[in-house]
């Protein structure tokens, strides 16, 4: 129930500072135990690395007291550990030679990241007007997906056509199409989710919604078995149906979707199994990894991987004392393999929870936020981040086939560091609007000088939330949705 | 640098990120813990004070008797189908976005009409609304009872109690 009400304290910004802090500290000591352990001396660049990573990460604290007060406070800690833990992963690599590894570079992509995080917090000041971009976001979403594949533009790397190059630089845009498509599926479920939650027909106690619904769905389909053929790319195209598929689900409140969307999936991956070889390999190399024919070959990496968490154990070798060079990308794909050799089973656990938080304060501010537009956006991102940590983690670990997808905020790379430092601005907004003190109550809720007036007695505020629950779910018909974020903007503007 | 340092360092670094995390989950208790907030800690000694003899007609009101209504749903209009799990405070409805039920209609006040319990009992009271509240083709004047079943109508919506 009072799940529902928003917060009513500003958040203490002194606790995210001093999280920051934390953040920061554990950033530097694993840069020095890296330096210490590997070459008896600080690394070279530690304070530039140190002091760059503070100022950015305090400059982003300045910018959420400034633009966004009520913004949530344990995001940006979260997300700068996550990176300063990173940091100090690619400079011990860069440190021993390994080939890719570059620290500078990182720090350089990080820095960029954070400064178009708080770009985005400045420029957008109200993520309702993302709504106006919807069918935008669309067709920026498609052309992202379908740049690889232009000739010219795009170049087949270690198997996956998914990179695209302009000049010296390089970009895998399908991290920035994950962004477009959540504000799409957002702006485009808000609008029509009472069609697809109320029409249809019941079967064996599912609501199966009308065949003439089913064509975003199946449009999306198409689009991510496009990018599995022609890209190859298996983890991007799971992220972005997975991603439309819970979002109908947040939308819809109907498991229904859920199933069909399963069905679908599972439908389109038995087919690309049995006309692929490369899925093939995949899953031969998924189910059967020790395999002595496999292991000189395909299934390397992944071994290697395995080898170097079981070589790190409970409590890890320490900063500086594993051996990244025999695993195949360490420093990107693999970085979590890695983190596993040198801070072990205690360590890994604690940076999943630390993603876990990060995810369930994006769900948490969806359920807050007053708007369906943000609602849909803030859960879309949250588990778009989730679904990303799924298909990465479950890949290095053997529990699914190992795709190619990046660890958010460690796995070296600009692409993705750009786009998901964008994703924590978008989140770092909305929560701000979930949790900033408004006139208007919660739709439903009783307003504060209410009660008196009409109930003649103490009623609890939170007492009217589950009208909310009720109407946002979609349980009336006709314009709900709509008037829900009418009703806030007529009185608000 | 030596063994035991080292070791010690490495623990000491796992402890810290620990200490992060926990950290963080701290600043989320109270998110994390559920309804246990101040407001509400605050009111409960009000409405558990004078629980054990309550007084009628007056101070807080009583919830609705068990057995008795216990949603109020929307049976005509724009927002047909819609719900409203009742309350001891009872249901405002108009078009101020302070109302429980919003009703997006122009046949409607600001603050139309409002249903609540007393003394185990429903009633209806329109709240000096430019169209009127009707039960069938009876206008609402003052406060009358209202029993389940029986179709109010506010605008172009039509409302019920239902058990």
């Amino acid at each position: 129930m009072s799940a529902l009400r928003p917060e009513e304290n500003a958040p203490s910004r002194v606790a995210e500072a001093v999280l920051i802090v934390v953040a920061l500290a554990l950033g530097m000591g694993g840069m020095w135990m890296v330096g210490y352990s590997l070459e008896d001396s600080l690394p070279e660049g530690f304070w530039t690395y140190s002091i760059v990573l503070a100022a950015l990460a305090f400059t982003a604290h300045i910018v959420l007291r400034l633009r966004a007060p009520y913004a949530d406070q344990v995001i940006l800690p979260s997300v700068v550990l996550l990176n300063s833990v990173s940091m100090a992963t690619i400079l011990r690599q860069d440190l021993v030679d390994i080939d890719g590894a570059n620290a500078s570079r990182h720090l350089m992509w990080t820095a960029l990241g954070i400064v178009v995080a708080c770009v985005v917090l400045f420029v957008i000041k109200d993520h309702r007007s993302l709504r106006r971009l919807t069918y935008t976001a669309m067709i920026v979403g498609i052309v992202l997906v379908i740049l690889p594949l232009v000739p010219g533009l795009g170049r087949e790397i270690n198997g996956a056509q998914i990179w695209i190059f302009i000049g010296p630089f390089s970009a895998q845009p399908a991290e920035f199409a994950k962004i477009a498509f959540a504000v799409f599926f957002a702006g485009y479920l808000v609008a029509n989710r009472d069609t697809l939650a109320l029409a249809g027909k019941k079967f064996m106690g599912l609501q199966l919604p009308r065949l003439r619904d089913l064509g975003p769905i199946l449009i999306v389909w198409a689009v991510s078995l496009a990018v599995l053929i022609g890209e190859k790319d298996l983890g991007t195209s799971l992220l972005f149906f997975g991603l439309f598929v819970g979002m109908l689900y947040l939308a819809t409140d109907r498991v229904g979707w859920i199933v069909i969307g399963l069905v679908m999936f599972a439908g389109g991956a038995v087919a690309a199994w049995s006309i692929f070889t490369h899925v093939q390999l995949r899953v031969n190399i998924w189910l059967d990894a020790l395999n002595p024919d496999l292991m000189d070959g395909p299934s390397y990496q992944l071994v290697q991987g395995l080898f170097a968490m079981s070589y790190g154990g409970m409590f890890g070798a320490g900063w500086g004392e594993g051996y990244p060079q025999y695993v195949p990308f360490a420093f990107s794909d693999f970085i979590y393999a890695s983190l596993g050799e040198e801070l072990g089973l205690t360590g890994l656990l604690a940076i999943l929870l630390i993603y876990l938080v990060i995810v369930q304060r994006g769900l948490r501010h969806a359920v807050g936020v007053r708007d369906g537009f943000g609602k849909l956006l803030a859960g879309g991102l949250a588990f778009v981040m989730a679904l990303q940590l799924f298909v990465v983690v479950g890949g290095i670990t053997r529990v699914i086939p190992l795709t190619g997808l990046t660890l958010p905020f460690m796995a070296q790379g600009g692409s993705s560091l750009l786009a998901n430092w964008i994703v924590i601005a978008l989140m770092l907004r909305i929560s701000d609007a979930a949790r900033r003190p408004s006139a208007l109550p919660t739709r439903g809720a009783l307003a504060d000088p209410a009660p008196a007036a009409v109930g003649g007695g103490a009623i609890e505020v939170g007492g009217g939330s589950p009208v909310q629950a009720e109407t946002e779910a979609g349980a009336g018909g006709g314009t709900m949705p709509e008037d829900s974020t009418q009703i806030i903007r007529g009185v608000d503007r | 640098m030596s063994e035991l340092t080292f070791t010690l360092l490495r623990l000491g670094y796992l402890v810290l990120l620990w200490v992060f995390v926990l950290s963080a989950v701290a600043v989320l208790r109270r998110d994390l813990a559920g309804p246990r907030t101040p407001s509400s800690r605050r009111r409960r000694p009000e409405l558990a004070g004078p629980a054990p003899a309550p007084t009628p007609g007056g101070g807080a009101p009583r919830a609705p008797q068990r057995g008795g209504p216990s949603r109020l749903v929307v049976v005509a209009g724009p927002l047909t189908g819609t719900t409203i799990p009742l309350t001891s405070s009872g249901v405002l409805i108009g078009r101020a976005p302070s109302c429980t039920l919003v009703l997006d209609d122009d046949y409607s006040s600001s603050r139309h009409a409002r249903i609540f319990p007393q003394g185990g009992q429903w009633f209806v009271e329109d709240l000096g609304s430019t169209n009127g509240t009707y039960i069938g083709e009876e206008r609402v004047q003052g406060i009358i009872p209202l029993a389940p079943g029986v179709g109010v109508q506010i605008g172009q919506s039509v409302v019920e109690l239902q058990g």
